[in-house]
């Protein structure tokens, strides 16, 4: 069984996001960076299902982003990912999402030519910072294979993939054939962390480098902002478990007790 | 006069989502700019359906039907707007940016190779078109261009203000009978589990809700108790179903769910931007935190600085107290 996941780079912010000078970024200058918890679980999945297969497998992780994003790749193999591919940017930056999906579809084709196809191609459901809902989609059409979107389970079994997804009205179920690609929701497990064996073995596996310089798409950032915060002072009802009569009036005020 | 605008009107079995009014609004009203009419589009469901779109400034309604398409369908219901949109050359489409918005206006767009904006806030007609659409959940927002002769964009929800319905005539009907292949067939729903009704962390009016300060699985008894007398349901931050405290259905955020409860009460959450966006929406909050500048505390409405294990039971016991008083 062959796995590929497509996890991005992106900043970690806590409280604030800062914005760059030009106004095109997030200032990174002074946060750590991680990829979509969507992401995340995704590699997880995929581990999980080829740990699952009778005849084992590959689970090869895929990013297009600046060369630093081997920092990410090489989180994923210690948390089980076999083989790890980056598809540089250079030169900062990042793609639309239409440049996107074309390089990530040059990537495969070209990756399964080499060694041959995989039965499974996983996103997350969104990215987490430009949160296109797109790329997955995009690269589903360009390959022709089916497609599902905002996995909570995947089942795999004689070249079915049944996934589950949860809507407000219920629980979707989809069966579709392999190849197949799938987004995933974060829910859809809880990720391991990296042992420190992982950690080290992560340290070892070279990383295919494949260049490819697609067409720009219709979609150009100009600016980032941010939106307008209304500034409030929040009110204080006190220190401690003596708060708690003005806070019950407070319960009492708006009708909720 | 230029070509429709269209609005991908989406339904569940025939039922008309509620949410729709927000995307008639914003479709009429791109629709008045570019002095176009506002025509529908509506994949699967039963003709019947079309009377609900009356009074709403619609006056086409695209029904496309196919014999074998029985349930939702993303790839099933892109081929058949794209389809529309092939047959009637609009000058732009809008879905409401839901999943399943944001999932047939992504098909559509790889079918047709376009380009698409999803969970736009603003969108202004010209050459090329810009837009203002959302980023990080909400925490930021981008200013792009469309460069495209044909514009594909979802708006964000809860962002446009629904006009009232007015007395208007029920649009016209055109049926558009559409071919898909087996696999766009095949990637229907083909079965439902149904999910137990009633309150849940999306509906509830009061949502009690603990991150890492809570310390433990068990630190949350405090919150269900709460919870409980208000009744309310509890959420949790990140920090917490990453420790396996709570299942990640309480999750609240940009990766969870987004509430907006008449109050939310969260107790030892610091307030990440991650966090923030799905409780932002709340209508109230009570942040309860031993740190008085944690942006949780600084952002909420009401505030009481100390530890939760001792705070979250004492207002339960005074609620208890008040009631039997
Ligand atoms: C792409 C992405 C998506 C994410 N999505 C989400 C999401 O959907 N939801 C989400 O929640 N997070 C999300 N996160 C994670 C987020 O960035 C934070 O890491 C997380 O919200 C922190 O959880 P926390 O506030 O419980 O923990 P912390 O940040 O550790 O805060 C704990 C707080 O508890 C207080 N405290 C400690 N002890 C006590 C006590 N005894 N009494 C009272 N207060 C106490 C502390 O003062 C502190 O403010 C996401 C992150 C990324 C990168
Ligand atoms: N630069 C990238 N490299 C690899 N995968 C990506 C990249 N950008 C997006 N993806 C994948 O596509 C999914 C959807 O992204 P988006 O369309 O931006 O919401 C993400 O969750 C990732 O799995």
């Amino acid at each position: 069984m062959r796995i590929l996941v497509c996890v991005k780079r992106v900043p970690a912010p806590g409280a604030r996001i800062g914005i760059s000078d030009d106004e095109l970024d997030v200032d990174s200058t002074h946060l750590g960076f991680t990829t979509s918890p969507h992401e995340e679980c995704a590699v997880e999945a995929a581990v999980c299902l080829v740990e699952g297969a009778e005849e084992g497998g590959d689970v090869v992780v895929l990013t297009a982003g600046p060369p630093a994003a081997e920092e990410q790749l090489r989180y994923a193999a210690s948390v089980g990912a076999t083989e790890l591919v980056l598809v540089p940017i250079h030169g900062g930056g990042s793609w639309d999402p239409q440049a996107t999906a074309r390089a990530l579809t040059d990537c495969v084709t070209a990756l399964e030519a080499q060694d041959g196809p995989f039965d499974l191609i996983l996103f997350g459901n969104e990215s987490a910072d430009a949160g296109g809902y797109q790329v997955g989609v995009r690269v589903a059409h360009a390959l022709d294979r089916p497609m599902v979107n905002g996995a909570k389970s995947i089942e795999y079994s004689d070249s079915v993939v049944v996934v589950r997804r949860a809507t407000d009205r219920g629980v979707e179920i989809y069966e579709i054939p392999t190849p197949a690609v799938v987004g995933v929701r974060e829910g859809i497990n809880l990720p391991r962390y990296p042992t420190m064996r992982g950690r080290l073995a992560s340290k070892k596996i070279t990383i295919t480098t494949f260049d490819t310089f697609p067409e720009a798409g219709g979609l150009q950032r100009r600016r980032l902002h941010r939106p307008a915060e209304t500034a409030s002072e929040p009110i204080m009802l006190g220190g401690g478990p003596d708060a708690a009569s003005a806070v019950v009036d407070v319960l009492e005020e708006l009708g909720l007790t | 006069m230029s070509g429709p605008v269209l609005i991908l009107c989406e339904h569940d079995g025939g039922v008309i989502s509620p949410e729709l009014e927000q995307i008639l609004t914003a479709g009429g009203r791109l629709a008045q700019r570019l002095d176009a009419p506002l025509e529908a589009v509506l994949v699967g469901a039963e003709e019947a359906v079309v009377g609900a779109l009356a009074g709403r400034g619609v006056q086409v309604v695209h029904h496309v039907a196919h014999p074998e398409l029985l349930d939702y369908g993303p790839a099933a219901w892109g081929a058949g707007l794209a389809a529309v949109i092939e047959g009637c050359g609009p000058s732009a489409v809008l879905a409401l940016g839901t999943d399943r918005g944001n999932e047939v206006m992504a098909h559509t767009a790889s079918r047709m190779d376009l380009p698409l904006a999803t969970n736009c806030v603003e969108v202004t007609p010209a050459i090329p078109w810009t837009l203002t659409r959302v980023q990080w959940g909400g925490s930021l927002l981008e200013d792009c261009t469309l460069d495209t002769d044909l514009p594909l964009l979802t708006m964000a929800r809860h962002v446009t203000e629904p006009d009232p319905p007015n007395s208007g005539p029920a649009p016209l009907l055109r049926t558009w009978s559409v071919e898909l292949s087996a696999a766009e067939l095949a990637g229907q729903v083909q079965a439902r589990e149904s999910v137990e009704q009633g309150v849940t962390l999306a509906t509830a009016a009061v949502v009690v809700s603990g991150g890492r300060g809570v310390g433990s699985a068990e630190g949350f008894t405090v919150l269900e108790d709460l919870a409980g007398l208000l009744s309310g349901r509890v959420g949790c931050s990140r920090a917490v179903t990453n420790n396996g405290w709570r299942s990640h259905t309480d999750q609240v955020g940009q990766t969870g769910t987004r509430i907006a409860p008449e109050l939310y009460i969260a107790c030892g959450i610091s307030g990440a931007v991650q966090h923030w966006v799905g409780a932002m929406a709340s209508k109230r909050i009570l942040a309860v935190n031993t740190d008085p500048a944690a942006n949780m505390v600084v952002k909420a409405d009401y505030a009481v600085i100390g530890d939760l294990h001792e705070i979250v039971p004492a207002i339960a016991a005074e609620i208890r107290r008040r009631r039997s008083g």
